[in-house]
């Protein structure tokens, strides 16, 4: 469906043109292409007067400090974490004055400004001792000899109050002169060419689990006493994820987000916060890299900020907000510009009394129908603006005329088919008899219309191994019928009618196929399966009965049995780290991405669960998924006890969710800017169309937008995001997304409007999609590159003139340092031994369609400490930092990352709190195979029990729990997580890659 | 030897060995036997019922040279003394086996005694399978048709041996392979009408292969997992409820025809995966696959038509223009299928109930090359099909059912004869011997055929050829000898061998020549001589066939006529051979070799149950024989002569396909009028009812099942009499019109009497 161009309504149903697959964009043709050579700071940059229009927020300076120092340890003394002896810091006495605080400096010692976290920890007596004796003295050292950049940093510490904003600095921290070459980190970090690909640094001492109150440094042992002093660096004095988080919960969760001032950022995604549309959509459904976009290319090059939107269209609001207004426009269908076809919204300028209007993405004046006209009051908008949604809110739909349909017909309700494997592997684990017993409930939820009692979606089932079996469950049988299909090369629906049938009328029928499915497969000893042609038989059954679809594949092994799309194993770890690394996340063969397409055309999104006990080839297996809009779920060594759950919570969200299909995705933009690439789980066959066969409340598209021209500070920048559907009860339907963003000349006022969790969103779906054709080592330095150009950009053209050692980063980019290191040692990117690699192309595709909420809880872990929790409220424990030290032994902690749950318990967890959380009061006794903790009556079991639910409801997937016991060998898994810490793999700690990166951006600046 | 002997003594040789010569005493070298235009053959009917014949439990001894391996028979020399026995063909002295120690000229086994020429042995070698009925059925019927269909199927599970395996495969569009073990879910396999499979794909499709499991240990392998293939064929006993019960609900193509189109119908893959299946499973066992179509095949391979109504169906007029699209790919198709059945075993069916064509022509093969019947008819739902499909399963006097299975037909000729080949529903097996000749007629080059499906009627006509040379005669009183061995499954699913060894005397040509001439038998001739030439039919042009047979017969009249050079007026034939040039004028307008107004699958059926039948049949089928019915005395035969024809009588007229019951015009005003209703006409009313007593007689044990015509004077049947009877009187020789004496033809076609002119014209020419 042309979204754009009515005339040409058709055309995406044709077969893609050939020159047009794949992402074709210019600018993606090698990295150097993109990032522009920097162009040195901006001599005319001043910080500019405050532009009219602005927001109250915006006349902010561009970063929020999170607290002075003073502060910071005012909370410690109420920190919910002071559990056990508490081990003061070295220096124990109060907290000197900020004013001589060295905050950044590599000298600084935790002593200064130790987070609760840190102080609060029980003492564990150190596991290297040896390491010990040669840091205490560095303490004294540094403390006595603070340098002379500390007064720099001071002001910057007292300029971190939100409410006293020293204009003219704009610099987060400085971690002390790196005027001269730091052997110690030099040792670390060679250089960029061996930077994350190398080991751990070889002289690093094989530290087990560091002292909390030890100081994280590599090779401190091995440097001279005086350079030793310059090594530390205290993880309390870098930027912290969490108080980034807390301080946004605290400010702007109180107030509802109205979106009606252009430009403004929304909280970040991990604070609650409501939505009040004014106008532009919810950030729910669209969320910006940046609010202030600049306003020239060139401006935008020498940033190399990504200008990118993360789209999610339809996605699910929270219960306290409505959905969207659907609006008909009759029989005409939305009222739309003549030129470039955009839709009726806020960004439409009314003139001439009404009778026309101009576009605002495209300034063509288009002629108002007579049924639409309304005259317009004193201020030159229309009286019925507030009466017509399209008109006054961000985010609306519309009814489509059957000119929006596929070739002119009202379609037909979609149809869904759930595609099970039968081989031994799948009967075997028990999956069979799951899916056949949860099936009978499942069909009671299927996505219907609210206003309808009843789904239309019909219903079908096919079983396989290397042949397929379809079943007439035509309501008039007494008993199912199996039709066995044989001929795997040429797939066809053998049956007329009576496949795909409504679930009521047919309900007997299929209730006695779903009791009679394990039985007649319980003693199979077929081992072999098919792939491919389980899609195509889907596909034909949907072309048959000319509707759009869902399937629904139960999948167990690698497809080896002689079919088209047949398999082999290619798993090789030796190509790791090697340029041929790539090949392994691309399809083994072209097969599935024709596959693909012609689902597409269909309107056939497909589902995958896989149960691997072995190599799948996910890569290429997930071509279909990913390219009509489905999903993939993995569970490897499936078995019930354990995976049931699990399993069985994610196919009923999965199944009931709410999902459109036959979609097709038009991003326009105003002059000046246009979208020129998409990322996520679509298919393309022209550059403009996002093409999803499938579309679902939790996929999320991130677009990213080029100049084309200069945008005026004036008009902003708009977007509309429209996207064609057909609803689950066949209805076609275009749901429209406005959102209108600032324009800048200053590039200050682009730094100052930045979402990092966005950003972050955006490098990894790039940095993801980039592995396909480059060598996983290129794109992470990619990534590092352009990270140092964005903070070396804003660091010689917004900060104050300050020495060239310090490290100073933007305000709303604080965490992209910590963030990026987390994308880099990402399992896709800097992968452990032990990760398969069907876990990385699954996780690779898996983040592909993540929203920001997403994506940010993905590679930055919630890691809640629950050893004090407020069981009579709703609250929640402030969240600690993902690091082993931030770890106490006598504590318990709750990790996730929306895919998995971890609940930690440390060795010396106090034997009430095991009672009331697992029933024992022994350590020892903790069975590490749960999934679900005992339902206790206790207060504690019954808060810890609601805030597991709780977030397993956030998440789009479920997530098992797993029992981690302190020392156990299942803590390896856990501490994959602590994303700060270095990790098995070789990725850096935060601490090590914050050095990295600014020793990257100081050689950019030099 | 009179006549009268020769008659008798054919009649006895074929009572207790199934054979007809053409010639009972045979001219003693090879150029007189090629001076006789008739073949020195034979019809030979293998299963020929014998309730006279207990089998012996016993093997039969065999000759020891192993070129030869016959069968020791009464022709054989025996030394009692020695327990020595000369082989009657090669002459090899063999010695008896062990358990014949205490023979004797007192104590005979049974296959030394004349009047067991012919002999069956019962012999137990390798497992027994039951025997197997597949059923391929054609769901693209018009609902009353398969409704009557699933009827009958219903009721022939009673008819089937409990034990026997049944299978079901239906098509339309798409072609179903029914599982029938299965309890609750009805299973099928499912296969596209359009798309040819090997057999190999068949078989895995259908999971008939082992699957490729690595051995496992400890486990030995197993020779043949019978539980895959019951998969598909299960005991009748077993399944009947359940088969009753899927027959019951089977529904027609559910796929919709649009106007002006034909159902999708895939006969060709159908059959094919009905071939595959037990090709796979149940290789050279007993096994009927049972087609029962209602149309043509209109998709995928062994198409005949496409699917567009405007399109027709093949007539013998596109055919001679070479105007028949499908024709050469489809046939080919079929033979290919059809010797791959032969191969296994097993014999294909074909019941075809349609209005129009459906294909026989193309598909004639399957059931020809593999000894399965060809039923046609109009409509399952009519008696012609119900009966006919009910007598498949007729049994005889010891309550077997009358079906033999994978027939294995070997040949011996003493030295002076060789074989040249067989005409009959077989397919040669390439078994290449001493008396093998180089010539062929009919299916040649083999010494052994293939009959996989055999009854008590089926008969084959072998061609010999005599090999000594003229200036090496055999010397006087020498007897010439053949041996049939016929390996079979009986239905019992015993292994049987029927041996029959005939002889007959050897006469010289030029001394002895009223001795051969005496001694032809011109019934066998006749049918042998039409086999031949239908044989030709099937790869020749109809006149160059009819031309072909007159030559025959006038080189015939010319050696064996007595007459004058050039007076056609002196032309005689002796008794021996006076009916032969009738049988050969009624062959010449038969369909066998007419196909004027018939279509191309009329004629192929035809011809398929005339090269099968045995001679009395095939003779009714040359030649129809009339009876008349009338108040002047009992019932008796009449010419097949329009003179035939009177108003006062009632004929009936049996041609094996159809039996026509003709009121004359009297005889019909009278039963119009109601005569037989009155007591006072009872003898009327026992007139009527005599032929049709006489045609139920026909009715009852005729297969198949004769097209029954009850038709009267003007009636528009009375064609089906008028196209047969000779055409003595026509609208062109109208000096008998207006008298009592028979009825016009109006017929271009030549009498009888104008054909015999001809005949004595061109004997007698020293032209030729």
């Amino acid at each position: 469906m042309n979204v754009n161009q009515q005339a040409h309504m058709t055309s995406p149903y044709r077969q893609p043109q050939p020159a047009l697959q794949g992402y074709a964009q210019p600018g993606y043709g090698g990295p150097p292409t993109q990032y522009a050579p920097y162009n040195g700071p901006n001599p005319g940059y001043q910080q500019g007067p405050t532009p009219a229009g602005y927001s109250p927020y915006s006349s902010l300076p561009c970063k929020t400090f999170p607290a002075t120092l003073a502060s910071d340890l005012s909370s410690n003394s109420s920190s919910p974490l002071d559990l056990g002896p508490v081990r003061p810091p070295p220096n124990s006495g109060p907290p000197p004055v900020s004013a001589s605080q060295g905050y950044s400096q590599y000298t600084q010692g935790d002593v200064q400004n130790g987070p609760p976290t840190m102080s609060s920890q029980p003492h564990r007596p150190p596991v290297s001792q040896s390491y010990l004796p040669g840091s205490q003295p560095a303490y004294h050292q540094q403390y006595g000899a603070p340098h002379t950049s500390m007064q720099q940093m001071t002001n910057q510490m007292s300029g971190m109050q939100v409410s006293a904003p020293p204009p003219a600095v704009s610099g987060y921290g400085a971690f002390g002169q790196m005027s001269r070459p730091q052997p110690g980190y030099g040792g670390s970090y060679p250089g960029p060419q061996n930077y994350g690909a190398q080991p751990p640094p070889p002289a690093a001492p094989p530290q087990k689990r560091l002292d909390p109150d030890s100081i994280p440094s590599p090779q401190v042992s091995a440097l001279p006493a005086v350079q030793k002093t310059r090594h530390r660096i205290d993880p309390d004095a870098i930027p912290s994820p969490i108080q980034v988080i807390e301080d946004d919960q605290a400010n702007r969760s109180s107030e509802p987000f109205a979106t009606g001032v252009r430009g403004q950022a929304p909280p970040l995604v991990t604070t609650n916060f409501q939505v009040k549309d004014q106008g532009n959509a919810s950030p729910s459904y669209i969320r910006c890299t940046a609010y202030n976009f600049p306003c020239t290319s060139d401006m935008a090059k020498q940033s190399q900020v990504p200008l990118a939107a993360v789209i999610k269209p339809l996605a699910t609001l929270p219960l306290d907000e409505a959905p969207p207004y659907i609006v008909d426009h009759g029989e005409t269908g939305p009222i739309r510009c003549n030129r470039c076809k955009a839709y009726m919204c806020p960004f439409m300028q009314f003139i001439e009394g009404g009778r026309r209007f101009q576009c605002g993405f495209c300034s063509c004046v288009t002629e108002v129908p007579p049924h639409y006209f309304q005259h317009l009051d004193h201020t030159g908008k229309r009286v019925d603006c507030y009466d017509r949604p399209e008109l006054s809110m961000g985010t609306c739909e519309f009814t489509a005329t059957v000119d929006y349909c596929k070739n002119n017909k009202i379609p037909q309700p979609p149809a869904f088919i759930f595609l099970i494997d039968v081989s031994y592997n799948a009967v075997k684990s028990g999956l069979v008899d799951l899916i056949c017993a949860e099936m009978k409930t499942l069909l009671d939820y299927l996505p219907r219309e609210s206003s309808e009692a009843d789904s239309c979606i019909r219903v079908g089932f096919v079983t396989y191994n290397k042949v397929l079996h379809f079943y007439n469950v035509k309501s008039s049988l007494a008993q199912p019928q199996m039709m066995v299909v044989s001929d795997v090369a040429d797939m066809f629906v053998p049956l007329l009618d009576g496949f795909l049938v409504n679930v009521n009328e047919s309900r007997a029928v299929i209730n006695s196929l779903l009791d009679q499915i394990p039985e007649m497969f319980a003693d199979t000893r077929e081992t072999e399966t098919v792939f491919a042609p389980v899609i195509q038989a889907g596909l034909e059954a949907l072309k048959a009965a000319d509707c759009a679809g869902k399937l629904f594949i139960f999948h167990s092994s690698l497809p080896i049995a002689e079919a088209p799309g047949k398999l082999k194993n290619r798993e090789d770890k030796k190509l790791v780290g090697t340029d041929k690394e790539k090949t392994l996340f691309q399809p083994q063969t072209s097969f599935f991405g024709n596959l693909a397409k012609e689902c597409v055309a269909q309107g056939c999104c497909v589902d995958l669960f896989l149960f691997p006990n072995q190599y799948v080839d996910v890569a290429t297996l997930g071509v279909v998924p990913s390219q009509t809009g489905g999903s993939v779920y993995k569970y490897t060594y499936f078995q019930v006890p354990s995976d049931g759950d699990r399993f069985l919570n994610d196919l009923r969200r999965d199944v009931q969710k709410q999902v459109g299909f036959d979609a097709v995705m038009r991003v326009r933009t105003s002059t000046g800017i246009r979208a020129t690439d998409f990322f996520g789980d679509f298919y393309m066959s022209n550059t403009t169309d996002v093409e999803l066969a499938g579309l679902d409340c939790d996929k999320a598209v991130t677009v990213e937008f080029r100049h084309d021209d200069k945008l005026s500070e004036e008009s902003g920048a708009l977007m509309q995001c429209a996207v064609l559907y057909t609803s689950c009860s066949g209805q076609r339907r275009l749901r429209v997304h406005n959102l209108s963003v600032n324009c800048c000349t200053q590039l200050a006022d682009l730094y100052r409007n930045c979402d990092t969790d966005t950003l972050i969103n955006f490098f990894a779906k790039y940095a993801y999609r980039s592995i396909l054709n480059s060598p996983t080592k290129t794109v992470r330095d990619t990534l590092i590159n352009q990270s140092a150009q964005i903070l070396s950009c804003y660091r010689k053209n917004c900060a104050s003139p300050s020495s060239a050692g310090q490290l100073i980063l933007p305000e709303c980019m604080k965490l992209l340092p910590v963030y990026l290191n987390c994308v880099l040692k990402s399992d896709i990117l800097q992968p452990g031994a032990d990760i398969s690699l069907d876990d990385r192309a699954y996780l690779r595709q898996l983040v592909t369609s993540m929203d920001v909420a997403e994506s940010h809880v993905f590679f930055y872990p919630r890691l809640l400490p629950l050893q004090k929790l407020d069981v009579e409220g709703d609250s929640l424990p402030t969240a600690v930092r993902a690091s082993e030290e931030r770890l106490s032994k006598g504590g318990l902690y709750l990790l996730e990352n929306g895919l998995h749950l971890f609940l930690w318990v440390g060795a010396n967890v106090q034997q009430e709190l095991l009672q009331s959380v697992f029933n024992t009061p022994s350590f020892g006794q903790i069975d590490p195979s749960m999934t679900n903790l005992p339902v206790l009556d206790n207060p504690y079991s019954r808060r810890l029990r609601a805030i597991i639910e709780s977030f397993r409801a956030e998440r789009p997937r479920y997530m098992k729990l797993m029992v981690v016991k302190q020392d156990d060998k299942l803590e390896l898994i856990f501490k994959h997580f602590l994303v700060e810490d270095k990790s098995a793999s070789g990725g850096a700690s935060y601490v090590d890659f914050l050095c990295h990166m600014h020793k990257e951006i100081r050689q950019l600046l030099s | 030897v009179s006549m009268a002997t020769y008659q008798e003594f054919i009649q006895q040789n074929e009572d207790r060995d199934g054979v007809r010569f053409s010639w009972n005493v045979w001219p003693s070298s090879r150029l007189e036997a090629t001076r006789m235009v008739v073949p020195l053959s034979c019809l030979f009917t293998p299963m020929k019922e014998r309730p006279d014949l207990p089998p012996v439990q016993y093997e039969p001894v065999l000759c020891s040279r192993p070129t030869c391996k016959a069968v020791l028979n009464p022709l054989c020399q025996v030394d009692y003394r020695a327990k020595l026995w000369a082989c009657n063909f090669c002459f090899q002295r063999n010695q008896f086996p062990p358990a014949y120690a205490g023979i004797s000229e007192g104590n005979q086994p049974a296959e030394l005694m004349p009047q067991f020429s012919t002999i069956e042995y019962i012999v137990q070698r390798g497992p027994q399978t039951p025997l197997i009925f597949l059923y391929v059925v054609d769901i693209c019927l018009e609902e009353e048709d398969l409704q009557a269909l699933k009827e009958s199927l219903q009721m022939s599970l009673s008819l089937l041996p409990p034990n026997a395996l049944v299978g079901l495969i239906t098509f339309g569009r798409m072609v179903q392979v029914h599982e029938l073990s299965c309890e609750g879910i009805s299973k099928s396999y499912v296969f596209r009408g359009t798309k040819d499979l090997s057999a190999k794909q068949i078989q895995e499709m259908l999971g008939l292969t082992k699957p490729a499991v690595p051995v496992q240990q400890g486990r030995p392998a197993q020779p043949q997992d019978r539980s895959i293939s019951s998969r598909f064929l299960q005991p009748v006993h077993k399944i009947d409820m359940n088969l009753t019960d899927l027959l019951g609900e089977l529904q027609r193509d559910p796929w919709p025809v649009p106007q002006g189109k034909r159902p999708l119908r895939s006969t060709g893959i159908a059959l094919s995966i009905a071939v595959g299946l037990l090709e796979g499973t149940l290789p050279n066992t007993g096994a009927r696959i049972m087609l029962f179509t209602g149309g043509p095949p209109t998709q995928g391979p062994g198409m005949v038509v496409g699917d567009e109504l405007k399109t027709p169906i093949r007539s013998w007029h596109d055919i001679e223009k070479d105007n028949a699209k499908h024709l050469k790919k489809a046939t080919k198709y079929y033979e290919a299928l059809a010797s791959r059945s032969a191969v296994n075993g097993h014999c294909i069916d074909i019941y075809a109930c349609a209005l129009d064509q459906t294909g026989l022509l193309e598909m004639k093969c399957c059931s020809n090359l593999t000894g399965g019947h060809i039923v046609m008819g109009d409509s399952f739902n009519t008696s012609l099909f119900k009966q006919t499909f009910q007598r498949v399963f007729t049994k005889d006097y010891n309550g077997e059912f009358r079906m033999a299975f994978g027939g294995e037909l070997e040949v011996k000729t003493s030295r002076e004869l060789k074989i040249s080949g067989a005409i009959g529903p077989c397919v040669s097996l390439n078994a290449k011997g001493p008396c093998v000749s180089e010539t062929e007629l009919g299916l040649g080059g083999t010494s052994q055929w293939k009959i996989c499906g055999i009854n008590q009627f089926t008969t084959l006509g072998m061609y010999f050829e005599v090999v000594n040379q003229h200036n090496a005669p055999v010397p006087q009183g020498g007897r010439g000898a053949i041996q049939f061995i016929t390996q079979y499954q009986h239905s019992s699913t015993q292994k049987r061998i029927r041996v029959t060894t005939v002889a007959r005397n050897w006469a010289d040509a030029q001394s002895q020549i009223q001795h051969i001439e005496a001694a032809f038998d011109q019934e066998a001739a006749a049918v042998l001589m039409a086999r031949l030439g239908v044989f030709r039919a099937e790869s020749e042009e109809g006149p160059d066939v009819l031309r072909w047979l007159d030559r025959q017969l006038i080189r015939l009249c010319q050696k064996f006529g007595q007459f004058h050079k050039d007076d056609p007026n002196s032309f005689r034939l002796s008794e021996s051979f006076s009916l032969y040039p009738q049988f050969m004028f009624h062959l010449r307008r038969s369909p066998f070799l007419q196909v004027f107004n018939n279509s191309p699958d009329e004629s192929s059926y035809y011809r398929h149950h005339f090269v099968r039948q045995d001679l009395t049949q095939s003779l009714i089928m040359i030649q129809p024989i009339l009876y008349s019915y009338s108040f002047y005395g009992p019932p008796e035969p009449v010419l097949l002569d329009s003179s035939s024809i009177l108003p006062d009588r009632i004929l009936l007229m049996d041609t094996f396909f159809q039996l026509v019951i003709y009121h004359g015009e009297t005889i019909a005003q009278w039963r119009k009028a109601g005569y037989q209703e009155m007591a006072e006409y009872e003898n009327f009313k026992q007139l009527l009812q005599a032929p049709l007593d006489d045609a139920q007689e026909i009715l009852q044990t005729r297969f198949p099942m004769p097209r029954y015509v009850d038709t009267e004077h003007g009636g528009s049947q009375a064609r089906f009499l008028l196209s047969k009877v000779n055409p003595s009187q026509t609208h062109n020789n109208l000096y008998a019109w207006g008298q009592e004496t028979g009825a016009p033809i109006l017929t271009d076609d030549v009498s009888l009497q104008v054909f015999m002119d001809h005949l004595k014209k061109l004997a007698v020419s020293s032209a030729s």
